[in-house]
């Protein structure tokens, strides 16, 4: 196959190592969503794989195709910014959300008391 | 800006955007980016966005690669406690911060930086008495997330819109 013979070996380590990384990353905050215990931390998990996750994975695609078509290609950038701009909307909606539930069935003491203590847990 | 730009800032991200999608330099995309940008500039106007300027384009500079250096490390925190053995011992809580910043452009951006790190959230401000909720995943000590929020983040936001 000529694609991979004319591929630098540097280039495709490069480009294994980022999407190796950038997919644990993602995999990982999946993870996370079984693991922790509330929703308020589970929450936390997903932005791995839309930050540092989703970034590794735009710079391999990224050095993939400048290398393969030999010019720069970076449209990727738009995708990352439109993702970081983008995912405080839903997280924010979604936490709201959360809290007020929590507070109209008041369970969400810690929410009150957190101005005195920084134990959360329910 | 003026009746034919009333927003040059958007309009040329509009552009870049434009020649970014269509991955090309040439004339006709460039003239169409531009009819784009325009439009796109007067559309703005219907909404009576709320004027802001960017004072300091250094601080942004500056701030960008904070947040970039913070978003690595606090992946690499957030990846060590959901990976550990028993991520139940974790200790995550709400915080209220106060903040200066009335802007809401540097709001905003405050609410982009504090989400794209992983282990902050952000819950809700207040205007009225200008407290930030938040929610941290690993808080072990208030000190240093206020003190990151307020000396890292809200100040350079403070030196590029206000």
């Amino acid at each position: 196959m000529t694609l991979a013979e004319e591929f630098p070996t540097w280039a495709a380590l490069l480009v294994s190592m980022l999407l190796l990384l950038g997919t644990s990353l993602s995999l990982t905050g999946s993870l996370g969503l079984l693991r922790l215990r509330n929703f308020y931390q589970r929450v936390h998990a997903p932005t791995l794989g839309a930050t540092l996750g989703a970034g590794c994975l735009l710079f391999a695609s990224m050095i993939f195709f400048s290398v393969l078509q030999t010019r720069p290609i970076v449209h990727e950038v738009l995708i990352a910014v439109f993702v970081t701009v983008t995912t405080p909307i839903t997280l924010m909606v979604l936490v709201r959300a959360a809290v007020h539930r929590d507070r109209s069935e008041g369970n969400l003491d810690e929410l009150d008391r957190s101005k005195t203590s920084n134990q959360s847990g329910r | 800006m003026n009746r034919w730009l009333p927003f040059p800032l958007l309009s040329a991200c509009l552009l870049v955007m434009w020649l970014l999608l269509n991955q090309t330099l040439s004339a006709g995309q460039i003239l169409l980016g531009g009819l784009l940008a325009l439009l796109g500039g007067w559309l703005l106007t219907a909404l009576q966005p709320a004027t802001g300027r960017v004072r300091n384009p250094r601080a942004i500079v500056t701030l960008a690669f904070l947040v970039l250096i913070d978003i690595i490390r606090s992946n690499i925190a957030v990846a060590a406690i959901i990976l550990v053995p028993r991520p139940r011992s974790v200790t995550s809580g709400f915080l209220n911060i106060p903040i200066d910043m009335r802007n809401r452009y540097g709001l905003a951006a405050l609410a982009c930086i504090i989400t794209a790190t992983p282990g902050t959230l952000w819950v809700q401000f207040n205007p009225r008495n200008g407290t930030l909720m938040i929610h941290v995943l690993d808080l072990v000590d208030e000190g240093i997330w206020i003190d990151t929020i307020k000396c890292r983040y809200e100040r350079l936001l403070l030196e590029i819109f206000e």
